[in-house]
């Protein structure tokens, strides 16, 4: 059976529009988080999420609905802790990390639901989608799209420099709330994906991935989603096609190849920056006297400096020096001075 | 508009005339407390337009507290602030106003190039939901060209010096194109041909017709641009008046003369001021350089 084969099935067509939805959503408002340094703030939401869906399951209510209200609840609870002491963000989000998750697993046992139930959102479950939850799941996604691109401008200020934002007249504070309730509708959104437990992965690791390769916030941006929807549709393929011979839960694997892009990005991105730093223009210093005479000539130089000799040329002033040896050879005349 | 007494001087768009009646700035009796604790006291000082005003004094004096309580970040406690004649808590033409923060650095958590951390600048005048206009890509250049940095428009911020980064965010303020400038220790830690540089972009901003408003522990290159010397000590203003002469200059801060505190004992003389908190911080509550939640939003 090709791959192709399997979109004949309906809950493989719906597997992939949950897949699409979550990898084009996740990484826009991941790329705000990232940049405000608060990476872990969607693991927070997803495990305040265990407890919206664990009241959903106690009461007979929808799950989903449940989960974005209790999310969108711990979200402000986070942004209200940022706000009245950075010192505390973090300890914050573990208090919020635990007594989501405690809160679930404990209402979960009351409610005498079967601990399968629960980690269907634990970890996902593309594959068992209802036709409901994907037309919820694209019309949140939806939201967090329209939000993170027409807003863009200003999210990327206020999360650049919030006091700079405050004084440019922008309404900081309702923007940090926006970007809370996007995060904790994105929660949602790839809680049937990917898990409440790897939600953040996707919102996170393709904004990782792609700044080691990008020198600006819309580059990165591109990036990412291009790495989210990659990841989000390849891990249901690979595990699709590999669940003919083994088990292959498609959240894990989804997340797992979006950390492969990250992997590959990373020694890359590692690299160009090292050879950016080498080729940076030696600081030209404007005191420097102009006296021919004031000059160091370097020793015996059988070595021709050029273009292609091997050696870095790093521009200095008005030339280039050439890195040998741990010295800095300029051409003058005949010889070479050291700089 | 504004429900002060004097007619309101500034209904329309854009710049004003030089001749405006109402000053940029004008504190009176202005007060500031961080974390409970009275920082600043006193505070009395009007800025005409087209004025280059320095706020000097030693670490801890409330220099920076001072010009941060001027752009709205700190709530007044006591006295009156008008910006362009209108109550601070009613102004609303923030793109009158540039501000550049202090600050080492203008990266984030993620790369963001000179171009759009600079165009940020500009959303003091674009509505929400609106692309950027040709006036608008216009200005950002303009601004770039203005501190040297056009030709690194597309690096990452990241990447740049902490004298080209400082340059970047005076772009970032420039881009608004504001009449007002508050600019926080613009020279901290900027080697002397940044800080000539840097002198350059204020020259042209000043012949402009701009009113600039500058903290600064040390003038340097900057101390010929000044009219006006306004000196803080302990959180009052201790001497205002025209460029510090060169004997001034050398004179230790806390030695400096003037209407001031009257007593001088027990300061710690040079180094940041104990505000007598706690060092250690619960999640609940609040660094003492950041306001009270409830007290700081602009109103809208």
């Amino acid at each position: 059976m090709t791959a192709l084969e399997l979109l004949d099935y309906p809950f493989m067509q719906r597997a992939l529009i949950a897949a699409v939805v979550t990898g084009l959503a996740a990484p826009m408002v991941g790329i705000f988080l990232v940049q405000r340094r608060l990476s872990l703030m969607g693991d927070g939401l997803g495990h305040v999420a265990v407890t919206g869906i664990a009241i959903g399951l106690l009461t007979g209510t929808s799950p989903t609905w449940t989960a974005v209200v209790t999310a969108v609840l711990g979200a402000l609870l986070i942004e209200l802790i940022r706000e009245r002491g950075r010192a505390g963000g973090d300890v914050a989000l573990a208090l919020l990390f635990y007594g989501g998750l405690a809160g679930g697993v404990l209402l979960t046992g009351i409610g005498g639901q079967s601990a399968a139930n629960l980690q269907s959102y634990l970890f996902g479950s593309i594959t068992t989608i209802s036709v409901a939850d994907v037309v919820w799941t694209m019309v949140l996604a939806a939201f967090v799209v329209v939000v993170c691109l027409g807003l863009s401008p200003q999210l990327f200020a206020v999360s650049q420099d919030p006091e700079f934002a405050r004084v440019a007249g922008l309404r900081v504070r309702l923007y940090n709330v926006l970007v809370a309730v996007v995060a904790a509708a994105t929660v949602t959104v790839a809680m049937r994906t990917v898990g409440l437990l790897l939600v953040s992965a996707l919102m996170i690791v393709p904004v990782a991935a792609s700044q080691q390769l990008a020198r600006s916030f819309r580059a990165t941006l591109v990036g990412a989603v291009l790495v989210g929807l990659v990841s989000a549709v390849g891990g249901l393929w690979v595990s699709a096609v590999a669940s003919y011979s083994a088990r292959v839960a498609p959240g894990p694997t989804i997340v797992l190849l979006s950390l492969a892009f990250f992997a590959l990005a990373w020694p890359v991105g590692a690299w160009s920056r090292h050879r950016q730093r080498l080729a940076a223009p030696f600081p030209d210093d404007p005191y420097a006297v102009e006296d021919t005479d004031e000059h160091d000539v370097a020793g015996h130089h059988d070595h021709a400096h050029g273009p292609a000799c091997g050696h870095q040329a790093v521009p200095h002033g008005d030339h280039v020096d050439y890195v040998h040896d741990g010295h800095r050879h300029a051409v003058h005349g005949e010889h070479y001075d050291e700089h | 508009m504004p429900l002060t007494p004097r007619p309101a001087p500034h209904g329309q768009e854009g710049r004003a005339p030089a001749e405006s009646a109402a000053p940029p700035v004008r504190l009176t009796g202005g007060a500031v407390a961080l974390g409970g604790r009275p920082v600043l006291r006193g505070i009395d000082l009007t800025v005409a337009g087209g004025d280059f005003v320095a706020l000097m004094g030693a670490n801890g004096s409330g220099k920076s507290t001072l010009v941060r309580t001027l752009v709205g970040l700190l709530p007044l406690g006591r006295g009156g602030l008008e910006l362009f004649g209108t109550d601070a808590r009613r102004f609303r033409d923030w793109h009158r106003v540039g501000y550049v923060p202090q600050r080492g650095s203008a990266a984030s958590g993620v790369p963001a190039s000179v171009w759009e951390v600079v165009a940020s600048g500009r959303l003091t005048r674009r509505r929400p939901l609106r692309p950027l206009t040709r006036t608008d890509r216009a200005a950002i250049t303009d601004a770039l060209g203005t501190v040297g940095m056009a030709d690194r428009a597309r690096d990452n911020v990241a990447q740049l010096s902490g004298g080209q980064q400082q340059r970047v965010l005076i772009a970032r303020a420039l881009a608004g194109e504001p009449e007002l400038f508050f600019l926080d220790e613009p020279t901290a830690g900027v080697d002397l041909p940044h800080q000539e540089a840097l002198a350059d972009t204020l020259r042209v901003l000043k012949d402009r017709g701009s009113t600039i408003v500058l903290v600064a522990h040390e003038l340097g290159p900057l101390a010929p641009l000044v009219d006006r010397c306004v000196v803080l000590r302990d959180g009052r203003v201790v001497r205002d008046g025209g460029p510090l002469t060169d004997a001034e200059v050398h004179l230790p801060w806390h030695t400096m003369l003037g209407g001031g505190t009257g007593h001088g004992h027990g300061h710690a003389p040079d180094g940041a001021v104990d505000h007598g908190a706690p060092p250690v911080l619960s999640p609940f509550d609040r660094p003492l350089d950041s306001p009270a939640p409830d007290a700081t939003e602009h109103p809208r």
